[in-house]
C-alpha cells in the first residue's frame, strides 16, 4: 500500500485549495506576459504586485524589498553569491547546520579566494556562543545562520547572532525558508539587528513549487545571478512565473494568519506523538531547545532509519529518514553530525515533520504502526544476531 | 462575438494549453511530493512523473533524455549554458561569438562575461536579419571557445542556419549554444542531426506554463558546464533547487501537443499570417522586417511608415501585439533588433509585432486586418510628415529647424 498520512511538511506540502484557486486563473484566461504593455499585460503586472504586498505584508518587509526568485535555493545562492561578488575576497561564516544551498554556494567561494569557516553547533543543535564569537573576530564579510533547521527544526536566535555580529563591511543572512509559516517571521526586526537578507520559500507553506523569494534590504548591492530582460529591478531576469507568484502571495498570507491555531494543533499532535516516541525508547533530536512545533526528529535503538521509512510507507505513513534534498545521499545527516551525534545513531534518524491537514487520529494510528515495526525489525535484527 | 482585445502576441507568451493546464493540477494537489523524497510514495510519484515529462521534452527535439536538466525558463537556461560553458572551457581560450540581434538573456549574459575578462564578438546580421555564413567565418578565432546563435529571433521570426553554423563549429572544436525558446513547436529540431552542443527551451512560449524551462547539454561529444546554482545537488548537479514538479509536467504535455500537432498547426497558423500580410500589403508605406522565407509561421513584424509608434498602439488597443520584444517593450528605445537590420528609427518605432497562435481565427485576422487600415489611415490625415510625403517632399532632404 502506498502512503497516505503525509508527514513530511518539511519536505513540500500541497497546495492549500484557497492557494491553487487564486492560481487557476493565472494558467488558464490570465495568461499574459507581465513586461506586455497591453491589457493582458497589465492584468499579471498588477497581479503581481499584489502578490508581493501580500508576502511583504507576511515578513514584515516592504513591497520594495522583494525579489521573486525560482526557489528557497535560488534565493539563498542570489545573496551568498550575488553579495560577495562585489567584494575584495575574505572569509564568510556559515553554520554547519545550513542547507546545502547555504554551504555549496559558499564552497564555491572559496574557488574564488575566499576563507570559509563553518562554526559548529552544540548537542542541542543551536550555534555555539563562544565558537561563534570566536568565528566573528576573523571579521567576515558575510554570515549565514538559518531561523530554524529544516531536519531538527531547532531556532537560532538570529536577532541576536546578528546584532552580536554587527560590524562595518559584514553582510548578515538568514535562511527562513523552514521558519515561515511555523513561527512569526518579521524582517523590520531582523534587519534592525542587523540581519541585510531573509530567503523564503513558497512550497514549504501551502504554495507551489518553483517560487521563492530574497528579502533583501536595498542597502546590500548584489549582483544578479542571471542577466537577460532586467526583471525584478535587474535582480533576477526571467520571464515571471505569474501562476506562482499569485500563490506565493496567498499562501503567504494564510500561513501568517493561521500561525496561532496551527502552532495549538501542532503542539498537542507533536506532544502525543513524541510521548509514544520516549516510550519506544526513542532519542529525540533538539528536543531540549526551542524548535518548529510541527517538528520531531528521532532515532529509535538499533533500527536504520532508511529501512524504518520503508515500512513505515508501506504502512501508509510517508515520513523522511533525512532531509528531502540530501535523501539521495546515504551518508548520514551532517546536522546530527553537527550536534555530535554518533554515526550510527544519526543513520537511524527519522523525520516526522506535520501539517495542516494532519490529525490526531493519524498520530495514534502511525505510534501503533511504528511500534508493532518496530517489534518486527528488532526481532529480525535479534535473529541476525 | 470577438473576444478583444484580440490575442496576438503569441511570442511574448501563450495560454497554457487546457489539456496542459488539466494534467499539472493534480501535481499541485493530491500527487504534490517533493521529486527528491527518497522515503515514500509521494516523492517516489513525483518523480516519476518529471522522468515522464524528461522524455516527452527529449522526443520533441530528438535528444536523451538524459540530455534535458530542468531550470526556470530560458533565461535561466542561456545564463548557466553560456556562463556555464564559458567557465568551464575559459583554460581553452576567453573569445565569444554572439549575434547582435540576439535575446537579452543572451545579450547581458555575454556583457557580463566580457566584464569577467572574455571577449565577444557581435556578429551583424543582413538586412534579413540573418547572419551571413561567411562573416560568421571570419569572426572566428583561434581562441574561440562558444558561439552563441538563436534558432528563431522573438522579434522578426527568422530562422538562423544553425545546421551549417553547427558544422563549421563542431570541426573548429567550438561548444555550439542555440536559444530554441521561439522556436519549439514552429520549426522542427533534430538533435541527432544537429551539431549543437547547448540548447535553451522554455515552456510558456509553447502552451506550458511560465517558470519552468530545460537546458539540453550534449552527451556524445560530452559538454562540460559549471552550475551556477548549488545545494541538493539536484539535475546531477547542474542545478539545485526542488523541482516544480506541476510545471515539469506542464512542460512535458505542451511538448508532446507541440510534437503531435505542429505539422497541422503550423499550415493553419501559416495561412492565418498570409491573410494578415495579404491584408496589410495593401496599406501604402507598409514594410515588412526580416526575411519571409526563412521565417516561422507565426511571425509578421511590420513597420508603418509616417506613423508615430506610441499613437499607433493606443489607436489599436483592440489588438493584443507587441512594438517590440515583450522584455523590452518597457523602455522607448527602438528596437535593437529592427536597428541591425538597418531600420531607421523612426521605421523601427513604428514597428508592430504581430505573432499568431493555436487559438486565433480567420475572424479575428480580419477585424485586425479592418482595424489597421482605419487607425492607419485616421493617424496618417493628422500627420504633418504624411502631408509633405503626399506633397511628394522627400523628407530626407528636408532641413529641420533645431527647438
Amino acid at each position: 500500500m502506498a502512503a497516505s498520512v503525509y508527514f513530511d511538511h518539511n519536505a513540500t506540502t500541497p497546495v492549500d485549495p484557497v492557494v491553487l484557486e487564486a492560481m487557476l486563473p493565472w494558467l488558464s484566461e490570465q495568461f499574459g506576459n507581465a513586461s506586455s504593455r497591453h491589457e493582458y499585460g497589465r492584468a499579471a503586472r498588477k497581479a503581481i504586485d499584489e502578490a508581493r504586498s501580500r508576502v511583504a505584508a507576511a515578513v514584515g518587509a516592504h513591497v520594495t524589498e522583494i525579489v521573486f526568485t525560482g526557489s528557497g535555493s535560488e534565493a539563498n545562492n542570489l545573496f551568498i553569491k550575488g553579495v560577495t561578488s562585489f567584494l575584495k575576497p575574505g572569509s564568510l561564516a556559515v553554520s554547519a547546520i545550513e542547507h546545502p544551498c547555504v554551504i555549496k554556494p559558499a564552497e564555491q567561494l572559496v574557488r574564488r579566494g575566499w576563507k570559509l569557516h563553518k562554526f559548529p553547533v552544540d548537542a542541542n543543535g543551536q550555534v555555539d556562543a563562544l565558537a561563534f564569537r570566536e568565528v566573528l573576530s576573523l571579521a567576515p564579510k558575510l554570515v549565514s545562520v538559518m531561523l530554524a533547521n529544516n531536519e531538527t527544526g531547532v531556532l537560532q536566535n538570529v536577532s541576536e547572532l546578528a546584532t552580536t555580529a554587527q560590524a562595518p563591511g559584514t553582510f548578515f543572512h538568514t535562511d527562513g525558508v523552514q521558519a515561515l509559516g511555523k513561527i512569526a517571521v518579521d524582517f523590520r526586526s531582523l534587519n534592525a539587528s542587523g540581519v541585510h537578507a531573509l530567503s523564503v520559500s513558497a512550497h514549504k507553506i501551502g504554495g507551489p513549487k518553483g517560487i521563492g523569494a530574497l528579502v533583501l534590504d536595498k542597502r546590500a548591492e548584489i549582483e544578479p545571478l542571471t542577466a537577460g530582460g532586467g526583471h525584478e529591478r535587474g535582480l533576477r531576469s526571467g520571464t515571471e512565473n505569474v501562476a506562482a507568484i499569485v500563490g506565493f502571495g496567498v499562501a503567504s498570507e494564510l500561513a501568517v494568519q493561521r500561525l496561532a491555531d496551527s502552532n495549538r494543533h501542532f503542539a498537542e499532535m507533536r506532544n502525543r506523538l513524541e510521548e509514544g516516541l520516549v516510550s519506544l525508547g526513542a532519542r529525540l533530536f533538539g528536543a531540549e531547545t526551542e524548535r518548529l512545533p510541527n517538528t520531531s526528529y528521532f532515532s529509535l535503538p538499533n533500527l536504520d532509519g532508511e529501512t524504518l521509512v520503508a515500512y513505515l510507507d508501506r504502512d501508509g505513513f510517508a515520513v523522511a529518514s533525512g532531509a528531502a534534498c540530501s535523501s539521495a545521499n546515504p551518508e548520514p545527516s551532517h546536522v546530527l553530525r553537527a550536534m555530535g551525534v554518533e554515526a550510527e545513531v544519526a543513520r537511524g534518524a527519522v523525520r516526522v515533520s506535520l501539517g495542516a491537514g494532519n490529525t490526531m487520529a493519524q498520530i495514534d494510528d502511525f505510534l501503533v504502526s511504528l511500534r508493532s515495526t518496530v517489534f518486527k525489525l528488532q526481532r529480525l535484527t535479534a535473529m541476525a544476531v | 462575438m470577438l473576444n478583444l482585445p484580440i490575442y496576438l502576441d503569441y511570442s511574448a507568451t501563450t495560454p497554457v494549453d487546457p489539456r496542459v493546464a488539466e494534467k499539472m493540477i493534480p501535481y499541485l494537489v493530491e500527487k504534490f511530493g517533493n521529486p527528491a523524497s527518497r522515503s515514500h510514495s509521494f516523492g517516489w510519484v513525483a518523480e516519476a512523473a518529471v522522468e515522464e515529462a524528461r522524455e516527452e521534452v527529449a522526443r520533441l527535439v530528438n535528444a536523451d533524455p538524459k540530455e534535458i536538466v530542468w531550470t526556470s525558463g530560458a533565461t535561466e537556461s542561456n545564463n548557466l549554458a553560456i556562463k556555464g560553458a564559458a567557465n568551464f572551457y575559459s583554460g581553452k581560450g576567453k573569445h565569444l561569438i554572439t549575434v547582435k540581434t540576439e535575446h537579452k538573456a543572451v545579450l547581458d549574459t555575454c556583457r557580463e562575461l566580457e566584464r569577467q575578462g572574455f571577449e565577444v564578438t557581435y556578429l551583424d546580421v543582413q538586412d534579413n536579419g540573418l547572419v551571413d555564413l561567411d562573416v560568421f567565418k571570419a569572426a572566428l578565432r583561434p581562441d574561440t571557445i562558444l558561439v552563441s546563435v538563436m534558432f528563431v529571433n522573438n522579434e522578426i521570426g527568422v530562422i538562423q542556419p544553425i545546421a551549417e553554423i553547427g558544422e563549421i563549429c563542431r570541426e573548429k572544436g567550438i561548444i555550439f549554444h542555440v536559444d530554441a525558446a521561439q522556436a519549439t513547436g514552429k520549426v522542427a529540431i533534430d538533435l541527432s542531426s544537429l551539431k549543437v552542443d547547448l540548447m535553451s527551451f522554455s515552456a510558456h512560449k509553447t502552451y506550458g506554463p511560465k517558470g519552468i524551462g530545460a537546458l539540453y547539454i550534449r552527451r556524445k561529444p560530452r559538454v562540460r558546464l559549471e552550475a551556477q546554482m548549488h545545494g541538493g545537488g539536484h539535475e546531477r548537479g547542474f542545478r539545485s533547487g526542488t523541482l516544480p514538479t506541476h510545471q515539469i509536467v506542464g512542460m512535458g504535455e505542451a511538448f508532446r501537443i507541440a510534437r503531435e500537432e505542429m505539422a497541422e498547426e503550423n499550415k493553419r497558423i501559416g495561412a492565418l499570417r498570409d491573410r494578415l500580410l495579404k491584408g496589410v500589403s495593401d496599406i501604402e508605406h507598409v514594410y515588412v522586417n526580416g526575411d519571409l522565407n526563412h521565417r516561422v509561421p507565426h511571425n509578421l513584424n511590420v513597420s508603418f511608415a509616417y506613423v508615430e509608434g506610441e499613437s499607433m498602439l493606443m489607436a489599436i488597443k483592440d489588438l493584443a501585439v507587441s512594438s517590440g520584444s515583450a522584455c523590452t517593450s518597457a523602455s522607448l528605445e527602438p528596437s535593437y533588433v529592427l536597428r541591425a537590420l538597418g531600420r531607421d528609427d523612426e521605421l523601427a518605432h513604428s514597428s508592430i509585432r504581430f505573432t499568431i497562435g493555436r487559438f486565433n481565427t480567420e475572424e479575428e485576422i480580419d477585424f485586425a486586418i479592418k482595424l489597421l487600415h482605419e487607425k492607419i489611415g485616421k493617424l496618417r490625415e493628422l500627420s504633418p510628415l504624411w502631408e509633405m510625403v503626399q506633397e511628394g517632399v522627400d523628407l530626407n532632404t528636408v532641413q529641420w529647424a533645431a527647438h
